[in-house]
């Protein structure tokens, strides 16, 4: 485990970049996070599933799945596509400061 | 001295700059317990970023005839290392040839994945094209068991010979199932 600085704050990181401390995490930080990744703008859309993200960690204790988003948080998987290119699932655990997804669907 | 430090800005690397890969699933059966492998790593594949295509073939067809896809069944027949998955204790193969078993065993099977939370047959082809895997169906097995466009799922790109498979897969890994 590293500290890093992401927009002047120091962080805890594993060895990818993914944020290992929940409560590190805030909002300004995951526009830089976003911008990281080539995400250049955190929309109304993106900031519900984020919210989404955060809260069913905080339930769950493990990252939501695509297939969860969709079910319980009523986010389309291809919506989520449209959000996060190509890699949705990591991408938005890396966005929202949580670890990747466990979960094989 | 502390244990961590200070360390540049790390970035994951989700490979968008890389080469795009591209993976083709052939679908050769229609057993249950064959269908669910090919969805499951076409899912991993396509989540990944990665150009998916699923070839359906024989009784492979099967997944996508509407007709059928409701209706797979797992067999313990043929299958030599058959225990239950909470257990290593053995069931000789033979059993699965006394009525009713394929009934129980397919029922058995499905109520496990279900409580993986993962979605019936014809839903997770549903998924999957909504995510941007392409299904294609074989004409040559089409024309065997007398179907047309009409008896597939709505999902299916179209009925193409394994020429345009060749051509469509040209560069990517193949898995056939």
């Amino acid at each position: 485990m590293a500290v890093t600085a992401i927009a002047g704050k120091e962080v805890h990181v594993d060895d990818e970049g993914f944020l290992t401390e929940y409560d590190e995490w805030n909002a300004e930080l995951a526009t830089e996070l976003a911008a990281n990744i080539g995400i250049d703008e955190l929309t109304e859309d993106h900031l519900r599933v984020i919210a989404f993200l955060r809260d069913d960690y905080v339930d769950q204790g493990e990252t939501a799945t695509l297939r969860r988003v969709q079910k319980v948080g009523e986010i389309a998987t291809k919506e989520l596509f449209v959000l996060f290119p190509k890699k949705p699932a990591k991408k938005m655990a890396y966005v929202s400061g949580l670890p990747k997804p466990v979960g094989c669907i | 001295m502390t244990t961590t430090q200070t360390a540049p800005a790390i970035v994951p690397d989700f490979g968008d700059e890389a080469e795009t890969r591209k993976i083709a699933f052939i679908c050769s059966k229609g057993n249950l317990d064959m269908a669910y492998p090919a969805l499951i790593m076409a899912n991993g594949a396509v989540t990944e970023g990665v150009e998916t295509h699923i070839f359906f073939t024989f009784w492979g067809m099967d997944m996508i005839n509407k007709g059928t896809q409701d209706h797979l069944q797992f067999t313990m027949l043929g299958n030599t290392a058959m225990h239950m998955p909470s257990s290593t204790k053995h069931i000789p193969q033979g059993l699965g040839g006394l009525p009713g078993m394929t009934g129980y065993a397919t029922k058995m099977l499905k109520e496990q994945i279900a409580g993986l939370d993962v979605p019936e047959i014809p839903e997770f082809l549903h998924e999957l094209h909504e995510m941007g895997v392409q299904l294609w169906a074989c004409k040559m097995s089409v024309d065997m068991m007398g179907l047309d466009e009409n008896d597939l799922m709505e999902e299916v790109e179209d009925i193409i010979n394994v020429n345009d498979f060749i051509e469509l897969s040209d560069g990517a890994q193949i898995i056939f199932v």
